[in-house]
């Protein structure tokens, strides 16, 4: 049978960085893929030399709206390692818990459209459902539902007040069970096994040639975690586990993330209660020129800043390395070998774009006339759930 | 391993190309190496330490470019800067992307952005920027 | 008496979401209007995957380089009539990509605008409150 490829955007609608992805398809199976980028670069790098170091804490912010603090988080540290500073301890905690609370709705965010993609969209509403509390927190600490602007070189730029310390705390326990919900029904649900279990296996080694970052690589048994590795803000102070898995399919992704949902609850609580009083900044007077690198790890994995400061008010060099500059690549080995109705969700596993899929197309490449769009193929993956759902 | 080891081996197999190392703090370490040996110690962080190769950042000095290379050892929480500095106009350099597969976008990447010339890489086009983007202009050169 | 060509565009509006170059805030916020805290699936607003069966186009983001011709092509395959609302910083004033060089052109060089709702994202709230008083604007109804 010929060849036929199946362009994969560049109009994707939802998700970070919106990618091109170029299936070429044998039949049902995908015997190779190409990636194109750029459709979301705006030269960042380049813009981040005209403003001030304050200023870039807030550009940043802005290259992802999904992890708007990771970005900041690891830019901030980089700033603190140029400096050699010591951040006072309070803003250490509620950095930290900024961190998590945004690895809580980034995760649910995945959840969600994960299930929409399987072809169970009670899962999507209720992900985004229980999603909301958490945007409240955010709006009580920061004042906006999504770019807290809470970074800042030297520690945060506002305090959180003890009075809703209780409700926060609520507020949280009360995802618990909706939590225990999901994790049931993805661990004990036979059409999720079905659907997921041995698709889009990554191993360990692929893990290092491509080098994967985050719950990509943790679902494949490496337990690769900055947070751990290089502990930074309150990380070491308080109790927590890395997540792994063994499986590197797609299900050991989902059971990382949910798993990661249960821990990050946990460091919240334990920095709330451990918070101690005191200032949440130091006054940075003067740059001085040297360089700096920061990370942190994103809900994606590891978000890598690099700084070059001569001394002046403004970068001179801002290197930004997003999480999923690494993962998206893997997806090259992830996808090829499975069939066309798999490739929508092992695309959405490592948590990239997956709403490029609604301007998926099926093209026969000698003709180029449009066989299936982004509906059909969507259509496609959840007939395949419904299939075995009968069975 | 160790980062006392890492780094005394390092120096070792290095010999000559080793143009100045800087113990900047606990993790974080920068060698400033020759081009030459390049390749070499990359295979050797890569394949033998199993290091993560993290990313790589370009840099223009005016004068000449720099590329760093950054590489995570997340054992011992270690990030080692291997930087390498390229006279201007001559600006050729080795691709690791036969190495490491993860190297071909951040090379694709330095090469529209700076104009650097990756020797080996198998697909040196445009990553990001629109196709028919100017020859020759580099958004982030500053000459 | 409403035309029934306006009639047809103001009641359940069909949109098309199109992002060009955005950071994402504004695209998930658009999809937490359709999950049941705000639920506006309950108007009939639907989000659509083509942009054939569209009534309107959301833009959000700083127009890129890159994307300037596919968000023309797209706009020209829109059904007519067929409203654009801008919705974010970027989408209506570029916001802080103002003097980006991969982004030089608004939005609103490129397509005509009916609508702007700034903020950095804007509110759910606010993207109702949005199409509502576009909704009224079309119709004449105050």
């Amino acid at each position: 049978m010929a060849r036929k490829i199946i362009p994969i955007g560049p109009y994707h609608p939802l998700q970070e960085e919106p990618e091109f992805f170029k299936l070429h398809v044998d039949g049902e199976t995908v015997v190779d893929m190409d990636i194109e980028l750029g459709y979301n670069h705006r030269l960042i790098e380049k813009i981040a030399e005209s403003k001030s170091f304050d200023q870039v804490t807030f550009l940043v912010e802005r290259i992802c709206g999904i992890c708007s603090t990771s970005h900041p988080f690891a830019y901030v540290n980089a700033i603190d390692d140029l400096l050699g500073v010591q951040v006072p301890e309070r803003a250490l905690y509620i950095r930290t818990i900024i961190g998590e609370l945004e690895r809580v709705h980034s995760h649910l965010l995945w959840l969600g459209l994960a299930g929409h993609f399987l072809g169970y969209n009670t899962v999507w509403m209720w992900a985004w459902r229980y999603r909301e509390p958490v945007l409240d927190i955010f709006e009580r600490i920061a004042g906006n539902r999504q770019n807290y602007a809470m970074m800042k070189p030297g520690g945060v730029r506002r305090d959180m007040f003890e009075e809703d310390f209780p409700w926060i705390k609520k507020t949280l326990k009360d995802l618990i069970p909706k939590f225990d919900m999901f994790k049931g029904a993805v661990m004990d649900d036979p059409v999720i096994h079905a659907r997921t279990e041995g698709v889009g296996v990554l191993t360990k080694e692929d893990v290092h040639d491509y080098c994967a970052v985050g719950p990509t690589a943790r679902a494949s048994g490496v337990g690769i975690d900055v947070r751990k590795d290089d502990p930074y803000a309150a990380y070491d102070k308080v109790e927590w586990k890395v997540i792994t898995q063994e499986g590197g399919d797609v299900y050991s992704k989902a059971v990382v993330r949910i798993l990661e949902l249960y821990e990050s609850l946990n460091i919240i609580i334990q920095c709330l209660d451990k918070m101690p009083k005191g200032p949440i900044d130091i006054n940075i007077k003067d740059m001085l020129s040297g360089e700096g690198i920061g990370r942190h790890e994103a809900p994606r994995g590891e978000v890598f800043h690099y700084i070059m400061s001569d001394g002046g008010n403004s970068p001179a060099r801002h290197k930004v390395r997003a999480p999923s500059f690494m993962n998206i690549a893997s997806n090259k080995k992830a996808v090829i070998g499975g069939t066309i109705s798999d490739a929508a969700i092992i695309l959405a596993a490592v948590d990239p774009c997956y709403c490029c899929t609604e301007r998926m197309a099926v093209v026969d490449y000698k003709t180029g006339k449009k066989l299936m769009d982004g509906q059909d193929l969507i259509r496609l993956s959840q007939a395949k759930t419904e299939k075995l759902r009968k069975r | 391993m160790k980062r006392e080891a890492i780094i005394e081996n390092i120096k070792v197999r290095s010999g000559k190309g080793l143009i100045e190392f800087t113990n900047k703090s606990k993790n974080r370490i920068y060698f400033t190496i020759n081009k030459a040996i390049l390749t070499q110690t990359v295979k050797y962080l890569f394949n033998d330490v199993k290091a993560r190769f993290s990313t790589a950042s370009g840099v223009d000095i005016r004068k000449a470019v720099e590329i760093l290379y950054h590489f995570s050892i997340d054992e011992i929480g270690l990030i080692v800067t291997l930087r390498v500095i390229m006279d201007k106009p001559d600006l050729e350099i080795d691709s690791l992307t036969p190495i490491m597969k993860c190297a071909e976008w951040i090379e694709m990447e330095m090469h529209e952005m700076l104009g650097v010339n990756f020797k080996g890489h198998p697909n040196l086009k445009h990553l990001l920027l629109k196709d028919d983007w100017p020859d020759g202009n580099y958004p982030l050169r500053r000459d | 008496m409403m035309s029934l060509r306006l009639k047809a565009l103001t009641k359940s509006i069909w949109v098309y979401h199109m992002s060009t170059g955005s950071c994402n805030n504004c695209d998930i916020e658009i999809l937490d209007l359709l999950t049941p805290r705000f639920d506006v699936e309950r108007f009939g607003i639907t989000l659509v995957g083509s942009i054939r069966h569209a009534d309107a186009i959301l833009v959000t983001g700083s127009l890129n380089l890159k994307t300037v011709p596919r968000v023309k092509a797209i706009y020209e395959q829109a059904p007519k009539p067929c409203v654009v609302i801008a919705i974010g910083a970027c989408a209506s004033g570029q916001g802080i990509f103002k003097n980006g060089p991969n982004c030089p052109n608004p939005v609103d060089s490129v397509l005509p605008v009916n609508v702007y709702i700034p903020g950095c994202p804007p509110k759910p709230e606010a993207m109702i409150a949005g199409i509502v008083k576009l909704i009224k604007e079309l119709t004449g109804k105050k």
